[in-house]
């Protein structure tokens, strides 16, 4: 359903009651560009997951291997995200209250993964745990598995959602100074009570959209995840590891309808970030 | 202490939290990104200029290097086109289902990189929605070099949108107003006005998308054909040898990928620095 737009309250330059025509081709191509790079795509997974109707999509969505690969993407989550965002209050904290050299070389270190390819960041890690490296096989002759095993997904899983949150924090703490942060503790609050009561309310939506952007990620982290895990069926498929199983097993219906509770996933991550939006203005 | 002055100084502050909350962070940073990556750097060092040399003169080597390099280049390119044109009509327009449109520019961001590879991939082929049609007119998207601009251009989209917008609409409307009433005409004032205030932000969002076009992988191995030296990206070569346990090969391209996409970044920043320069931002 389409819903009409108020007007926009600010005065444009050639803001005009009735669009030109140039407004109204760059307008449909815009929308063009959108349904076929976007809506398309979408339409195309659900379809191609109820092809073969309901019954054959519930059975691929509650089939076991379908069902752990759901429990490890959401285990992995669970672990990754609460790390990332305890990892986004420290830094933003240090950096957004306090003065010290090497400020900018820090920002730039945890912005560092964006720049890194996927299968490097899983790579780095087979490199580090796998069982041809000395700690590898120190590790594993201890019966601790990283690669090709949980730690690793959650590892590589981490690397690449590291500055997720941090990133969405420090802009925005930066800009809020110290003013207020420097009466509380001179009025006596402790250090935590300062952090909870003056500076969280403050950049509460700027977090949560960190941890949201964050979790999405997580939860649909590829490349990484499939260098280090293994793809042992059950044990170290993540969700989008078991999607990439079944199409290249050209059993698409399967392949989609597990496809689509990661587009429910995309979905709610983007009514969730519109919600926090609003609220934020 | 003998690494009193490698710690970072800071001046007097009445908050407190430095130490822990700077050593938490630093610990961290090092754990999960520092460590690892300087690994990567001396297990590839380690390999011997003998080696390095013999992993990067491989042909098929330098055709993924290649491949990646300038399809993520093209299609960041594309992407500033239809990024600006998405930017422009969000800001300036309305319409009815625009918060719709505007919400979904960031799908790529929240859609996993393989379920957009795999959707991509069955729209693109031959037998496909959008694959079909095209094929008729002699066009081949899935599993042609095509195929990877278009997952390339799918990733790089909100990249583009999000960094022009909030520019855009800063832009002062008196100057277009201005150069309006001396007789320019739309055109002009675009190209001359608002083009050169935008381009700062539309080239950071370029340079973001090529980043991570450079190293993209989900999106591009389902729609690519894989082969070597027509269809193999770099990201995938590095798997390919992994799973060869060709530990050596997989970190000198890894490497060699690092130190191509930094340059890009810093290529980037150079380029944006000149942009900000002539528009007259400092």
């Amino acid at each position: 359903m389409i819903l009409p737009t108020a007007p926009d309250p600010r005065p444009f330059p050639r803001a005009r009651k009735f669009p030109g025509p140039l407004q109204i081709v760059l307008t449909l191509a815009a929308v063009a560009v959108v349904v076929i790079m976007f809506v398309l795509p979408l339409v195309l997974i659900l379809t191609q997951a109820l092809g073969s109707g309901w019954n054959a999509y519930a059975a691929a969505v509650v089939e076991p291997d379908a069902i752990s690969a759901m429990k490890l993407t959401l285990l992995v989550a669970a672990i990754s995200v609460p790390l990332n965002l305890i990892f986004g209050l420290t830094a933003s904290w240090a950096i957004a209250k306090f003065d010290f050299s090497g400020k900018a070389l820090l920002i730039s270190l945890i912005e560092l993964p964006l720049a890194v390819s996927p299968v490097i960041s899983g790579l780095i890690y087979v490199l580090l745990f796998g069982a041809q490296s000395y700690l590898g096989s120190w590790l594993i002759s201890r019966d601790m598995q990283i690669i090709f095993a949980v730690p690793g997904i959650v590892l590589a899983t981490l690397f690449v959602t590291f500055p997720y949150v941090a990133r969405q924090l420090i802009p925005i703490m930066q800009q809020q100074g110290r003013e207020l942060e420097e009466v509380s503790a001179v009025m006596g609050a402790t250090g935590l009570q300062t952090f909870w009561f003056v500076t969280l309310p403050q950049v509460k939506w700027a977090l949560f959209y960190g941890v949201i952007l964050c979790n999405a990620r997580a939860m649909g982290e590829f490349g990484a995840v499939s260098v280090v895990s293994g793809h042992i069926r059950g044990q170290t498929n993540t969700l989008p590891l078991h999607v990439e199983i079944l199409y290249n097993e050209y059993n698409f219906v399967a392949a989609f309808a597990c496809a689509s509770v990661l587009v429910a996933l995309a979905v709610l991550t983007l009514i969730a970030k519109n919600i926090v939006e609003h609220f934020d203005k | 202490m003998l690494f009193a002055p490698l710690l970072p100084r800071r001046e007097f502050s009445i908050l407190p939290g430095f130490g822990l909350t700077l050593g938490i962070s630093l610990a961290w940073l090092s754990v999960i990104v520092l460590i690892p990556l300087v690994m990567l750097v001396l297990s590839g060092i380690g390999v011997g200029p003998a080696g390095i040399t013999r992993v990067l003169s491989s042909p098929r080597v330098l055709a993924s290097l290649w491949l990646s390099l300038w399809a993520s280049l093209l299609a960041s390119f594309i992407t500033m086109v239809i990024g600006l044109l998405l930017a422009w009509v969000l800001v300036r327009y309305s319409f009815p289902g625009k918060k719709i449109v505007d919400a979904l520019i960031d799908l790529p961001i929240a859609l996993p990189t393989a379920i957009a590879g795999i959707a991509l991939t069955q729209l693109y082929a031959p037998s496909g929605w959008l694959g079909y049609p095209l094929a008729q007119l002699g066009i081949k998207v899935a599993y042609a070099p095509l195929g990877i601009i278009v997952a390339l251009v799918f990733i790089g989209i909100p990249l583009v949108v999000r960094a022009v917008q909030p520019v855009l609409s800063q832009v002062d409307p008196s100057l277009e107003e201005a150069a309006g009433s001396m007789g320019a005409s739309r055109w002009q004032v675009f190209w001359h006005v608002i083009l050169p205030q935008i381009f700062p932000a539309l080239l950071a969002g370029g340079v973001m998308a090529a980043g991570r076009g450079f190293g993209e992988y989900g999106s591009v191995v389902f729609i690519s054909s894989n082969k070597p030296f027509v269809g193999e990206i770099a990201p995938l070569l590095i798997v390919t040898r992994l799973e060869e346990f060709d530990y050596a090969g997989a970190t000198v391209i890894a490497l060699a990928m690092l130190v191509i996409s930094l340059s890009l970044l810093l290529a980037g920043n150079l380029l944006g620095a000149a942009a900000r320069k002539m528009a007259g931002q400092s």
